[in-house]
């Protein structure tokens, strides 16, 4: 009999997942810290085209790019003379399951089938769930789908109930933790005993099937607009739809746009606590997933994470709790779209940068979400009362405290963001490399790696490593 | 409650003891096992809820737990309405509409 502890399971991490990506990452790794991304992309992922084929095989993408008029005409009004950019929105909550995830799980689902796999396996509290068991429907798979659900007090956490229900409609087996890291030890487990395939949100597959998303999100806007946007806001929480996005829209000759991430602060809530796990009313898209996710990509199921946000990031914005309810309500009372919470993260920062940009510029938020029971704000802040949250009505920015006090906007004005400074972000990137690897000394090549990693110069990789205590070896390898 | 063979039921297993868990967790988790969920038909002639019992999941995965619960509720919903936005909508269109104090 297999042997099911822990330190036995995750031992046999490797060999598991060998088994069931099917891909062997040695071949793109240098050393263990630096590998070829791009390779890694070309080789394992599919082209574009090919991903468009495989997605309108199963009714994935091609949505709707909506101008959000009533919300644009507001924000005119109280914008001052001359500012008040127009914001468009991918409405992604049409496709099959009702969310983008529908891309990200479609290729592998697809690799899946190709591979002779009689199902798939994918390790997720969120849409990610509910996509890939609606490929696996429609590709005659079997899928399981495991999620971190309850608290030890069997409360679940209402978005993830929901999941849980809508993966059950798709004829998948929902497997329910309570709190823990421990869901991919269960992962692994369930790997070994089923044979399925590994539906990872972080292998090439997830990657390149969210580029289509980027590469119609330049398209349409051009098509509507005349010129690529100026900027797209994307809710950020592992990395993998801003990766996507970002190489789609490059991909389509949207060089210029800027990249701009967005979650959800719940600074100080800690994200394995079992008494913290239900102060929270957004499951994704928020800082405990963002921030580690950005500075260290390599904590995912994969030896090595294709969500690499930090390559093509920009700005890092976060917005409140309370910020993102009040929008998704206006969503849907200006322009009759009931969508979200979550995936109007990247809708409440773009509102915000609206107001301050020039009334000529174009921004786009690249999704939507399909909501309902368990999803909607009032879903949520019912539970969040239960929970002792206070609510009320007030100024997000100031009075916002994650996990005691979730305030609502009492005017549309006081939408704002807190932004991060992307150079304490890339320096932390260097700071997680060296705890992660125990290293102190770098060459080159790993400078070179971790600037292009972060997308800056190797002059500021190289000023973090000092500034961090570790050291450069000048002398460069082969 | 008394459930038959065939019925659609929920069962709940302990898969780490507090001791078994090594993974590096904050204090409140430490102490808790990690427990699991999942439903399926049950395979017993018959079983009472804390009864040891096998299941068959709806992908035809068989697995043992302590029966939870017969034909469980899908127990989230819409909500009670918020009063904090139950007038936002109405808020927004004042100010559409010119009223630039609202």
């Amino acid at each position: 009999m297999r042997d099911l502890s822990y330190d036995a399971v995750i031992s046999r991490k490797n060999e598991i997942m060998k088994k069931a990506v099917g891909i062997d990452y040695e071949k793109f790794m240098i050393s263990d810290l630096v590998f070829d991304y791009e390779k890694m992309m070309d080789e394992v992922g599919y082209s574009l085209d090919k991903v468009r084929e495989i997605q309108a095989e199963t009714g994935v993408g091609n949505t709707t790019l909506v101008e959000l008029k009533q919300i644009n005409r507001l924000i005119k009004k109280i914008a001052p003379k001359g500012k008040g950019a127009r914001i468009f929105i991918k409405d992604e909550a049409t496709n099959p399951s009702g969310s983008y995830k529908d891309r990200r799980a479609s290729v592998s689902v697809y690799h899946a089938q190709k591979h002779g796999y009689k199902g798939v396996i994918a390790a997720t509290s969120g849409n990610y769930g509910a996509a890939v068991a609606s490929q696996a429907a429609k590709r005659g798979l079997k899928c399981i789908i495991a999620q971190e659900c309850y608290d030890s007090k069997w409360i679940g956490q209402p978005e993830i109930l929901e999941k849980a229900r809508s993966c059950e409609a798709y004829g998948a087996e929902v497997v329910q933790l309570t709190v823990g890291p421990e869901l991919f030890y269960y992962t692994l487990v369930l790997l070994e005993e089923t044979g399925f395939f590994n539906a990872s949100l972080y292998t090439p597959y997830a990657i390149a099937g969210v580029e289509t998303l980027g590469y119609e999100i330049a398209e349409q806007t051009k098509e509507m607009v005349g010129k690529y946007p100026d900027i797209v806001v994307i809710t950020h929480a592992g990395g993998g739809i801003l990766t996507g996005t970002a190489r789609g829209l490059k991909k389509a000759g949207a060089t210029n746009t800027e990249i701009v991430a967005a979650s959800v602060n719940l600074k100080g809530l800690h994200m394995a606590s079992d008494n913290d796990f239900n102060k929270k009313y957004f499951t994704t898209g928020h800082t405990g997933f963002g921030i580690p996710f950005a500075t260290f990509p390599d904590r995912s199921d994969v030896p090595k994470n294709a969500a690499r946000a930090l390559r093509y990031m920009d700005r890092y914005l976060l917005v409140s709790q309370g910020e993102v309810f009040y929008i998704t309500e206006m969503l849907a009372q200006l322009e009759g779209m009931q969508r979200g919470p979550a995936g109007n993260t990247s809708l409440a920062a773009a509102f915000a940068l609206a107001l301050e940009m020039d009334d000529d510029k174009v921004i786009v938020v690249n999704e939507t979400e399909y909501t309902g029971a368990g999803k909607l704000p009032s879903a949520q802040l019912t539970f969040a009362r239960k929970m002792g949250m206070e609510i009320k009505r007030g100024d997000p920015i100031k009075e916002d405290i994650p996990g005691k006090s979730i305030v609502i906007p009492e005017h549309p004005s006081q939408i704002g963001y807190i932004e991060l400074d992307m150079e304490n972000v890339r320096k932390s990137y260097v700071k997680e490399v060296m705890k992660r690897y125990n290293k102190k000394e770098f060459n080159m090549e790993e400078v070179s790696f971790m600037a292009e990693d972060t997308n800056t110069t190797e002059e500021k990789i190289k000023q973090y490593i000092k500034e961090l205590g570790g050291e450069l070896i000048e002398t460069k390898k082969g | 409650m008394l459930a038959k063979k065939g019925d659609w039921v929920q069962i709940q297993k302990t898969l780490l003891k507090p001791e078994e868990r090594t993974a590096p967790l904050p204090e409140d988790t430490k102490k808790l096992p990690l427990q699991m969920r999942v439903k399926g038909f049950l395979l017993n002639e018959s079983a009472e809820i804390g009864d040891e019992v096998e299941i068959e999941t709806l992908i035809g995965r068989r697995v043992k737990g302590i029966l939870v619960a017969v034909n469980p509720k899908y127990e989230h919903d819409f909500g009670e309405p918020v009063p904090e936005l139950i007038t936002i909508g109405i808020e927004l269109r004042k100010i559409l509409e010119g009223d630039k104090n609202a």
